[in-house]
């Protein structure tokens, strides 16, 4: 450019359109930029939310990041140290920058302290986004919070590393289980190696259990052989192909499926049994 | 120093700290004046408070949000739209004590003739406000709320420090060394939701040009100094709505012509 074009001042219609991509261009950077670090900021899939929050997504929208959960959660008056006067660390903890959870917002981690399953559920009626939406929690039938139907995650039992697997009597977990009996069974088998004793094997039921993880905080083993996991991390999903023949209530699962195509399709069903047989198939 | 001298900040110190040790001991103590934190709170366990950007982020992301929050909301609206301005700046939120430092240390340091100026436009907050918008809207969550240093000390007071500490070291290290007023004064989406909120609040700070002397005290101070530009001219009220009636240009002037007033919103929406 001649010093002389620099000179000249650009014309009025230049300059508006040169100002108008010059703004929309920093507008689309700043928001490439931010929303790849929001998508970045989510939390793990791995999180533990308090009682009766929203699915994930859900949750992540309309939490407020207020930590009045929290609040309740750790003054609640049954979490008072009668020695000291002092509340005990809380269920609810917020979420700080390096935390593998979107920051602010309320998780737990049952090993450092589960959730106690309080009757009045304190945690969730305080929420002012509705967040933790009460109506997760309350009983349908009595108007009442029914702590049974919490659902916050699920045990899930390592058999390799829990020592009743290997024969060894252990029922912390069981015993642990604020629903004894319902969310974690003692199934008895026999123990082959000696011929004389029984295993007690824990096993949880999966509609009963709300993931409390008193069952994880309980656990003796050096890490914890039972475990809390995310309902969708922790369950498969049998789809609409495969109906218990035999039990009315998985029948009802599957009355909504018209007119889909019940037909497995594999890269193997999509030919002839002779065709793949003789004629081999590549993956 | 003389107590007509640093009055306007000492209260604002006051009411900045007990607001932190209420939301602190809300948490601590289980105290029932004030809990929550600046996102959304109760006071006395009762009356619902909430951020009213952080709502309108919920609601850009789709979702739909508790009436409580929304409540909130309209409270604090309407609290600084009729009386307080732009007052949550530098009477409530912990990050002004943070910028003011920085402002505080380039003056005395006198980093302001020595540093390379760098230019921002005091009006990227608001671009900042449509942006956070759209990303929430792309990203369904709360856009400035995952990276907002004003939420993100506050939570610090009253839940523990994390890492979230880093940000606000590089905002004070921003307004000290890259650009005067940085933070506070250009970037905050918080801080242009509250100009907007509240640009035909009640309190005001009022110029009277017939006692003012020039010394330019205030302008030296004024963490938005172009709100400033009746000084020594015409004697009106200082309406643009960036002024976060810190009170700082009233404290420092000596000759009685600056100090709050109360504003009569029909006459000034009249003489526009």
């Amino acid at each position: 450019m001649s010093k002389e074009a620099k000179k000249t001042p650009i014309s009025e219609r230049r300059r508006f359109f040169t100002d108008l991509a010059h703004h929309a261009g920093l507008g689309v950077m700043g928001m490439l930029l931010w929303a790849g670090y929001a998508d970045k900021a989510k939390s793990s899939p791995l999180t533990l939310r308090p009682p009766a929050a929203l699915d994930e997504a859900e949750f992540l929208k309309t939490c407020i990041k207020c930590g009045l959960c929290a609040e309740a959660c750790v003054n609640r008056p049954q979490n008072i140290d009668k020695e000291t006067g002092r509340p005990r660390p809380g269920t609810i903890k917020m979420a700080k920058a390096q935390d593998p959870v979107t920051i602010g917002t309320p998780y737990f981690i049952p090993s450092d302290v589960p959730c106690y399953m309080c009757d009045d559920i304190p945690c969730v009626p305080v929420c002012p986004t509705g967040s933790l939406d009460p109506a997760k929690v309350t009983n349908p039938e009595t108007g009442e919070f029914d702590i049974r139907m919490m659902d916050m995650g699920l045990a899930v039992v390592d058999q390799n590393s829990c020592i009743a697997f290997w024969g060894i009597q252990c029922d912390a977990c069981y015993r642990a289980c604020p629903l004894l009996d319902e969310a974690i069974r003692l199934e008895y088998d026999r123990n082959p190696r000696t011929g004389k004793h029984a295993f007690l094997k824990p096993v949880v039921d999966m509609h009963a259990c709300t993931g409390c993880g008193l069952c994880e905080k309980a656990c003796v083993t050096e890490k914890p052989a039972i475990f809390i996991l995310p309902r969708s991390i922790a369950l498969g999903k049998p789809g609409d192909h495969y109906v218990k023949g035999w039990d009315k209530q998985d029948q009802a699962r599957v009355a909504n499926q018209e007119g889909k195509d019940l037909t497995t399709h594999t890269q193997r069903s999509e030919k002839a049994p002779e065709d793949y047989l003789n004629g081999g198939l590549e993956f | 120093m003389k107590w007509s001298n640093i009055k306007y900040l000492i209260l604002r110190r006051f009411v900045q700290l007990s607001l932190l040790f209420l939301y602190f001991a809300g948490n601590y103590w289980g105290w029932t004046v004030l809990q929550g934190d600046l996102s959304s709170s109760v006071l006395f366990g009762a009356v619902p408070l909430s951020d009213p950007f952080a709502v309108l982020q919920i609601l850009a992301t789709g979702a739909i949000i508790g009436t409580n929050a929304l409540i909130g909301a309209v409270i604090i609206a309407l609290f600084y739209g009729i009386i307080g301005g732009r007052a949550f700046c530098s009477w409530v939120c912990p990050v002004n004590m943070v910028t003011d430092l920085a402002a505080w240390l380039r003056r005395k340091l006198m980093i302001d003739r020595i540093e390379r100026k760098i230019w921002i436009s005091r009006n990227l907050r608001y671009y900042m406000i449509v942006l956070a918008l759209i990303v929430s809207a792309i990203s369904g969550l709360a856009a400035f709320e995952i990276l907002s240093p004003i939420t993100i000390l506050n939570r610090g007071v009253i839940f523990g420090f994390g890492a979230g500490v880093g940000l606000i070291v590089a905002i004070f290290l921003f307004d000290l060394f890259v650009v005067k007023n940085g933070w506070c004064g250009h970037i905050c989406p918080l801080g242009g939701i509250h100009s907007i909120i509240g640009k035909r609040s009640l309190i005001r700070v009022k110029h009277d040009s017939d006692n003012c002397t020039l010394c330019m005290k205030c302008k030296e101070v004024c963490p938005e100094v172009q709100v400033l530009g009746m000084i020594g001219k015409r004697s009106e009220f200082v309406s643009r709505q960036e002024c976060t009636n810190c009170g700082r240009c009233v404290d420092v002037c000596d000759d009685d012509a600056l100090d709050f007033h109360i504003r009569n919103i029909l006459a000034s929406k009249e003489s526009k």
